[in-house]
């Protein structure tokens, strides 16, 4: 039979994550099937048959599928079940959302964040914010899963698949939209930048925040991450936030400033491929995982540190 | 209005924990364990809606081993009217959890139930958009603010990108993030007052349900270890590490 991905657009674009998932519906083995669900969402489309190793995109175009929300998209979902025997969504707040819903009313278990496929039913993923990994293998005959986008690569980008529209509508009595606040800017994605800067506590004020960390990302093209901590100070945006609970990234060069390491901060960084650490505590443990440590002072670090790179 | 809130025992979050060296599982022999951080977010919010008069009642339940009893009382000394643990030994999967949560829906009839977003064991992220599937119900997972209406609630929630805000109509589910609010301390009079509200103790089958795993769990392992790394002594030395030894930059 064939696989269902469940693509992450904006209705023009599709986005990195959905290219990363795509990698994985593809090991999976059977045809994948890209499902492109929005309103005014063919340009989407039109990308997503782009995807390189697809067999078919199919556009599910509809009010009710404006705002992505879980249940409307769920619902669609499960109305094409029959046709699919493997369901994939990248584990972005979107496919964390929706999927499980999906997974509850095909009655089977979700794989959560997969890091690696082994075979059509046999899957590797994290427990423990990272600190085990476990693989295991599921009985159901339909599976459900959501992919963790840092370990696979993103596909290319120059396939040719057809593209079908999805006609039915579905209903939904239960949620609406209302609002959202989508911080806008040209800042570089934190998910899939390659470079990321992060700080922690220790900048101490949200002015103190931008005015050292801003011009060292611009400098190096960098995305901005931040610890728990300073997001909950508010010195930093939630979806900043790197770690079990946040984001998980893994760029080439990620640079902890003024963030201790806590278990739970580590979960989200720790596959990066070089990580700077700057602390004033020689035995923060965060050293324990940096390839370069600096035992600094970072109000003075780290202007000098913009000023000669 | 009645409030449900689940609530997980699991490994206490300061815990690192380790695989066992034959691949077995993790050893979980004298860890420390507490509640799942969210869950005590999610029992904070329950209480501070009945505080503010939108909710009477608050119940905690647990589905786990007798010793989630712990758990529980620790969500009754937070403020909770009352408990029921649905006795269960090993892993019970979350589709197995959302269908017995289910079942205490229906025996009590809430018409908001407060989920941690994920339990930090597994990791899966799943109950709470489970447990509405089944209940057909609206959900508003990873909640950032919570608003309750006429038959209705508001639930702004952390999305990538930032924040988005769903209204809900009632009964219905929401999970909790990080930042929606500062869960209390039990006070030692509020410790010594949760021994004696009452705690039902069910099985699975009160509700109709058989527990039956889905995944079998070939191999637990540990990730590779970085490797040790150095330090530099100054700014100047870790530029020159990042552009000729890494060329990271
Ligand atoms: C359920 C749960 C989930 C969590 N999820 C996450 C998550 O996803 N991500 C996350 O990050 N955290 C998470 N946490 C929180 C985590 O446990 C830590 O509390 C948090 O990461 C600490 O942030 P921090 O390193 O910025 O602050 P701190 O631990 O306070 O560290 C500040 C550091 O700055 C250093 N410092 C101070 N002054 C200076 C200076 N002038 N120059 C240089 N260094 C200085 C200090 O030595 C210290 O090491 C979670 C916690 C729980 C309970």
């Amino acid at each position: 039979m064939a696989t269902l991905l469940l693509a992450e657009h904006d209705n023009e674009k599709l986005n990195d994550a959905t290219l990363r998932a795509a990698n994985a519906a593809i090991q999976l083995g059977a045809e994948v099937h890209v499902l492109v669900a929005g309103q005014g969402c063919a340009a989407a489309g039109e990308a997503a048959a782009k995807i390189a190793g697809i067999a078919k995109v199919i556009v599910a175009d509809d009010a009710a599928f404006a705002n992505q929300l879980a249940e409307p998209i769920a619902d669609l979902i499960v109305s094409m079940a029959d046709g699919y025997d493997a369901f994939v969504a990248p584990a972005t707040s979107n496919g964390k959302n929706t999927m499980p819903r999906v997974a509850a009313l095909l009655d089977v278990m979700q794989l959560s964040d997969v890091t690696e496929v082994i075979s059509a039913d046999t899957f590797v993923r994290p427990i423990y914010a990272g600190n085990a990994f476990q693989k295991v293998q599921t009985s159901d005959v339909k599976k459900v899963l959501t992919v963790r986008t840092t370990t696979f690569e993103a596909v290319a980008l120059d396939g040719s698949a057809s593209v079908e529209a999805h006609g039915a509508s579905v209903g939904n009595s239960v949620s609406s939209f209302v609002g959202a606040e989508i911080a806008g800017g040209d800042r570089v994605d934190l998910a899939s930048a390659k470079i990321v800067i992060s700080g922690g506590r220790a900048l101490g004020s949200k002015d103190k925040f931008n005015e050292l960390l801003e011009p060292l990302a611009d400098k190096l093209g960098a995305a901005l991450g931040a610890s728990r901590a300073a997001v909950d100070a508010g010195f930093a945006p939630n979806d900043w936030q790197v770690g079990q609970t946040g984001k998980v990234v893994a760029p080439d060069l990620y640079i902890a400033i003024g963030i201790s390491g806590a278990i739970q901060h580590l979960a989200g960084m720790k596959d990066s491929t070089i990580i700077v650490a700057i602390n004033t505590d020689e035995d923060a443990p965060i050293f324990s995982i940096a390839d370069y440590g600096l035992v600094a002072d970072l109000f003075e670090a780290v202007p000098e540190l913009t000023a000669s790179i | 209005m009645k409030i449900l809130v689940p609530v997980k025992r699991v490994v206490d979050y300061n815990v690192k924990i380790r695989a066992k060296a034959d691949g077995s599982g993790v050893d979980l022999n004298n860890v420390k364990m507490s509640m799942n951080p969210f869950d005590e977010i999610a029992v904070e919010e329950a209480l501070k809606l009945k505080e503010a008069g939108k909710a009477e009642e608050v119940i905690v339940v647990s589905i786990g081993p007798d010793k989630a009893q712990e758990t529980l009382r620790t969500g009754l000394a937070m403020g909770a009217d009352r408990a029921i643990l649905v006795q269960a030994e090993g892993t019970i999967e979350p589709l197995d959890v959302a269908k017995i949560l289910k079942g205490v829906v229906e025996a009590e009839g809430p018409d908001l139930v407060i989920l941690g977003k994920q339990a930090i064991d597994d990791d899966a992220n799943q109950t709470g958009q489970m447990l509405a599937a089944l209940l057909g119900w609206g959900q508003g997972t990873f909640a950032f603010k919570v608003e309750m209406a006429d038959g209705t609630v508001d639930v702004t929630r952390e999305v990538d990108g930032g924040l988005q805000t769903v209204k809900l109509n009632l009964p219905a589910i929401i999970t909790t993030d990080l930042r929606l609010n500062q869960p209390r301390y039990a006070s030692l009079p509020n410790i010594m007052k949760a021994k004696k509200k009452p705690l039902d103790v069910k099985t699975p089958g009160d509700f109709g349900v058989e527990v039956k795993n889905r995944l079998t769990v070939l191999e637990t392992t540990e990730p590779a270890a970085r490797k040790a790394g150095i330090k530099v002594t100054s700014v100047a030395e870790l530029v020159d590490k990042l552009k000729n030894e890494a060329g990271a930059i």
